[in-house]
């Protein structure tokens, strides 16, 4: 019987008028691997940003470990969308990866050598050591996406939550990234990832959440990952091509 | 004329100019990545009734009721700027430049009237265009508190203004206090165009917030250096725009504070080190040059 990381009760969300999530009910157990897929508009990242708090919720009680989110702040760790920052800022690749120290460097203090050395070896680990200096514009896409990676792997964190780290990024950075993301899971970190491509759910993943605006189900990926499940999420107006022999579905435009 | 450059007085005036060129310089960066390089403008437009009003009710010039009286009209000016983005389908800059006009207007029509109450001469052009003439020894001090005050609350908080202004989202995860810095951030800038309003004036307050961060950032790929140069290129503006308007009596600061500036600008535009046109066309010709090394015939014109 693994611990209940995250426990996530009756929460709501809402950007003004419009309610993007409603009775978000669901439970998280440690050591698991977690695709959140739904439709554009779904509420994916809201979900993210309203469990962290960057979003504020309507409703609704979240627990990480047991406990409200303040007091665990720092076993958390966070990866934006890429397209959610302007990479023009001036700053160098270790620069953006040291930002996942400031909690541990503590507010108004300045950096150590052992912080930079540090961020140095989550870039090492994301094979990113020679873009070290580089100035985060000149990166391409895939790269970028790295640095943001370990600026999550610096936090060290038990729980981490990635949105759509695998947009846009070529088939090297996938595997390098999902390579990263199944070593967390054998540390025994938690992970919940935002992700668009149903064709690689069941390679990837251990469980999968379906969100349309709520939960439409969740839980282990061999038993929910089906043509029904996914049908129920994205509407009516997908046909899907099931190969149900190796789980590999496709979604066609009718 | 030359003689008058050297009296004391000038210096210090002088010496004025460049602080808050400098403090206003090393802020701008802050707008300039919060992108709310025009928010400045409507800021510094709206703070002036504020200013006016303090002075119509109390009769003083005291620099922290004027700041108390210009932070409030401003704070005003975003809000409504705000409120229409949000009740009506009206977009953010026409927002901004139907408040931006108002305010200024407002701020005009009382200005006009505290002229005429207080028979103070030299009230309405200070106001406006910025007269360092008229700058006593107490606007030097209130100017030198000013860039000390914004250097503090900068370079202590060094990496935290980067993740506030680079990646909010992420800071306020990892526990940073956004919305408290949301509250420093705009205290700074108020302050700034409320003490920059006397030397360079209310309409161009914003050019000096705005032209040394967009210079600067032909200069330098880093963040720390980035405040160096624009607090520097704000500094020498001060100093040059107020010695050439020095030569002529009664001439305003501000405009010529702002021509500086923006001169500056076309030098680091055209010779900056970091994707400065000049550069730019040099190091496209070299890699012409390269790539016609390797494949001799393939290179046309059309070839970027």
């Amino acid at each position: 019987m693994t611990a209940t990381v995250l426990r996530v009760e009756q929460l709501s969300a809402a950007y003004q008028k419009n309610i993007v999530l409603r009775n978000v009910n669901f439970q998280v157990q440690a050591g698991s691997l977690t695709g959140i897929v739904g439709p554009n508009g779904a509420g994916k990242s809201t979900l993210i940003k309203t469990l962290l708090n960057i979003h504020p919720a309507l409703s609704g009680t979240v627990t990480f470990f047991g406990s409200p989110l303040k007091k665990v702040k720092k076993r958390i760790g966070y990866v934006p969308q890429r397209s959610s920052v302007d990479w023009d800022f001036p700053a160098s690749a270790l620069d953006v990866v040291m930002m996942g120290l400031y909690g541990k460097i503590g507010w108004l203090k300045r950096p150590k050598k052992q912080h930079r050395e540090l961020a140095f070896k989550a870039l090492k680990k994301v094979g990113m050591a020679h873009y070290a200096g580089r100035q985060i514009q000149q990166l391409s896409g895939g790269q970028q996406q790295r640095v943001f990676l370990a600026r999550a792997l610096v936090q060290e964190a038990d729980l981490y939550f990635m949105d759509e780290p695998l947009a846009g990024v070529d088939a090297r950075t996938e595997r390098a990234i999902m390579d990263i993301l199944d070593e967390l899971k054998k540390q025994g970190k938690t992970v919940m990832v935002v992700h668009h491509d149903l064709q690689t759910v069941t390679d990837y993943f251990d469980h999968v959440l379906f969100l349309n605006r709520t939960v439409i189900t969740h839980g282990k990926t061999e038993d929910v990952f089906t043509e029904e499940n996914i049908r129920k999420t994205y509407g009516g107006s997908l046909r899907l091509k099931g190969v149900t022999g190796d789980h590999v579905f496709r979604l066609v435009k009718q | 004329m030359f003689s008058d450059l050297l009296s004391s007085n000038t210096q210090w005036v002088l010496f004025s100019t460049m602080m808050l060129g400098a403090a206003a310089g090393a802020a701008g960066v802050l707008s300039y990545w919060k992108k709310q390089s025009l928010m400045s403008d409507a800021l510094s437009h709206a703070a002036l009734p504020g200013v006016v009003t303090t002075f119509l009710l109390f009769q003083t010039k005291q620099l922290f009721l004027l700041i108390t009286g210009a932070a409030i009209t401003a704070m005003a000016g975003t809000f409504f700027i705000q409120l229409i983005c949000r009740t009506t389908r009206i977009k953010e800059d026409t927002a901004m430049g139907m408040i931006l006009s108002v305010f200024y207007g407002f701020g005009i029509m009382l200005l006009t009237i505290a002229n005429r109450s207080s028979g103070n001469q030299s009230g309405l052009d200070r106001f406006i265009l910025g007269q360092s003439a008229s700058m006593t020894e107490s606007d030097m001090w209130s100017m030198l508190c000013l860039a000390f005050l914004v250097a503090a609350v900068i370079f202590t908080g060094l990496k935290e203004w980067k993740l506030y202004l680079f990646d909010p989202d992420f800071g306020r995860g990892i526990g940073l206090p956004v919305k408290r810095m949301d509250i420093v951030y705009t205290a700074v800038l108020v302050t700034t165009i409320v003490i920059g309003i006397q030397a360079v004036g209310v309409v161009l307050i914003a050019a000096l917030l705005i032209i040394p961060a967009a210079s600067a950032r032909y200069w330098t790929h880093s963040f720390k250096n980035m405040l160096v140069i624009s607090a520097v290129s704000g500094g020498l503006s001060g100093v040059l725009g107020t010695l050439i308007s020095a030569a002529g009596s009664g001439w305003p600061t501000g405009p010529f504070i702002v021509v500086v500036a923006a001169s500056f600008f076309v030098f680091s535009l055209c010779c900056g080190k970091e994707s400065g046109l000049l550069v730019r066309y040099w190091k496209m010709k070299r890699q012409k040059k390269q790539l016609e090394g390797i494949f001799p015939s393939s290179v046309t014109k059309e070839v970027r």
